[in-house]
């Protein structure tokens, strides 16, 4: 039973992960909370939905365009949206972003109505027994996908230019300037990869799992509290924080009543934010909340 | 006319609900995104109340705000040193708990099922019962509420709310307690909240845990935002118009399954284009976007 719940755990812990990266990507570099990063993991599935069920493309190809729209769609919210608030207050911009996440939600509830929507193949959703622990082949693609998906986010920002620039803006988006960099691209880049990360995450839920219009708040919020368990702007406590609060929920319902479950990560966020506002691996000298 | 007294009062209960999210928001520059977890408070309270013990209705509204006001302090002591959009978080993480509580403690609070069949209010030994008789009660209540939030804005206290949010660091160095004044304003503002539950809870005699969402607390924001940020008039005018005009989406011929989508898309674009182009609302005297 433990072993089953653990191994839960780590899979809803490697989505978590995967999209508290793009949480804590944008709070380093523009350092405000972007609220509608949950319904990009929503559109990564409800685009692949569109592609592959509706028009009935090849499924690589439609989670190839999937990605693709999704990253688009992180890029024009940056344009339209942030960018012109960039200079402005950062409860500006969360009441922004909060407008944009209630906009996207309700756009694919016109589009795909509120009924839920899945893409599972035959044959893939069915559990193997594995030293007596269920487990089906998409859980164990999602947790492998995420692992080379974080290798692959890491190497891009330590060992490429674009990572180098963000990481730049992130120290500091004046002095960035002052040598050169162009922020706006670089703000982009980070828009671009989250939005990415995102959309995977959703297209690797949706395969597993029933979607429907307002999942990316659940997904997001818990996404979110896993950023700032870590030390918001911090990728790697991002990580942690993700499979932490993955582990931490699914264990605790071995105990607890199942309706306590949504409660736990709320609880551990305003843990948090109360006795330790930088997370675990935050530092000092980082800009504590 | 049954439905428009039925618009009339909900208009009347968002105008309670927005003025006091002002106070908070507005006035004392506390981004609050627990308005309708203090909402559900005072509604879950009074019912409870109402139908477990029988309580007169004055004593639930009052119970109702004051619980209301005890959860308010209970969120603010920890939540308000943190920086603005942080609290934000805080009070939205405090919300989605008061929510998912209501949602599973089915034993006591009828969990996702909710509660129905609370009884109409009375005073005095008259009774609130049909609809015209609700509404001169909800109108007083109101009316009353409204002047005491405006006479709080204005007052010396409001004064020290206005200095906080524009400049807190000048307030704290004329030795002012930011944090204290900033839990103050929110726990009034709660207390509103709770009354407001309290109110709704005997006028619609059935609440559930949806009623007190998130986006409940995002829809009141609304309001502030087009009103004006610290404009008490502009929040009763933002309240007025985002309860209203929706209604109107009755009547042109628009599929009843696509009219909540359709209003939540409405209030997203406006709350979007007020943030980008309008900041300050109708009547707002402060400028959220400034950093």
């Amino acid at each position: 039973m433990l072993s089953q719940l653990i191994i839960n755990g780590i899979i809803a812990g490697s989505i978590y992960a995967l999209i508290a990266i793009g949480y804590t990507m944008v709070y380093g570099v523009l350092k405000f909370i972007n609220f509608a990063h949950g319904e990009l993991f929503t559109l990564g599935g409800y685009f692949t939905y569109l592609f592959f069920v509706v028009c009935k493309l090849n499924f690589v190809f439609s989670c190839v365009l999937a990605i693709l729209a999704v990253m688009l769609t992180g890029i024009l919210i940056e344009r339209i949206a942030y960018r012109p608030l960039r200079e402005k207050s950062r409860l500006a911009t969360l009441i922004t972003a909060i407008g944009i996440s209630i906009f996207l939600q309700n756009i694919i509830i016109l589009a795909f109505g509120s009924r839920v929507k899945s893409i599972r193949f035959s044959g893939m959703g069915q559990s193997l027994e594995v030293m007596g622990v269920f487990i089906t082949p998409i859980q164990i693609a999602i947790f492998f996908a995420t692992v080379i998906l974080m290798i692959i986010t890491f190497l891009f920002i330590n060992k490429t230019k674009l990572g180098k620039a963000m990481r730049s803006v992130t120290d500091s988006i004046k002095t960035a300037q002052i040598l050169g960099i162009n922020v706006d691209r670089a703000i982009s880049t980070t828009f671009a990869l989250g939005s990415a990360l995102a959309a995977i995450a959703g297209i690797l839920v949706s395969l597993d799992q029933d979607m429907w219009p307002t999942m990316g708040i659940n997904a997001g919020l818990r996404a979110f509290t896993a950023a700032v368990l870590g030390g918001i702007g911090n990728i790697r406590g991002a990580v942690l924080g993700g499979f932490v609060i993955g582990l931490v929920e699914n264990i605790a319902i071995w105990n607890l009543p199942s309706g306590l479950k949504d409660m736990i990560a709320f609880l551990i966020l305003l843990c948090i934010l109360w006795f330790r506002p930088i997370g675990l691996l935050g530092k000092v000298k980082d800009e504590a909340v | 006319m049954d439905y428009v007294i039925w618009v009339a009062v909900i208009t009347e209960l968002f105008i309670i609900l927005s003025t006091s999210l002002n106070l908070t928001v507005g006035v004392a520059g506390v981004l609050s995104l627990a308005h309708a977890a203090f909402y559900g408070i005072g509604a879950y309270c009074s019912a409870l109340l109402s139908q477990n013990i029988g309580t007169p209705f004055w004593f639930n509204v009052l119970v109702g705000s004051a619980l209301a006001g005890v959860f308010g302090l209970l969120l603010g002591i920890p939540s308000l040193k943190l920086r603005g959009d942080y609290m934000a978080i805080a009070t939205l993480g405090f919300g989605e708990i008061i929510r998912v509580g209501l949602n599973n403690w089915e034993s006591f609070t009828g969990g996702a099922a909710g509660i129905a069949g609370i009884p109409r209010p009375s005073l005095f030994g008259f009774r609130f019962d049909s609809p015209e008789r609700y509404l001169v009660l909800v109108s007083f209540f109101t009316v009353v509420s409204v002047i005491i939030i405006y006479r709080i804005a204005n007052s010396p206290f409001g004064n020290i709310l206005k200095a906080i949010r524009e400049d807190p660091v000048a307030a704290e160095a004329l030795g002012k307690n930011t944090t204290y004044y900033k839990i103050l304003a929110l726990v009034i503002g709660s207390v509103f909240a709770g009354m407001t539950g309290a109110l709704y809870a005997c006028y619609i005699t059935f609440i559930h845990p949806s009623n007190f969402t998130l986006f409940e607390s995002i829809f009141v924001l609304c309001m502030v935002v087009l009103g004006g940020m610290g404009s008490i008039k502009g929040s009763v005018i933002g309240a007025i118009v985002l309860v209203t005009l929706p209604e109107l989406l009755r009547f042109v011929g628009i599929p009843s399954g696509l009219v909540a989508p359709c209003r939540q898309i409405l209030y997203s674009i406006a709350l979007i284009f007020l943030m980008l182009f309008r900041p300050r609302g109708i009547w707002g005297e402060s400028d959220i976007t400034k950093s």
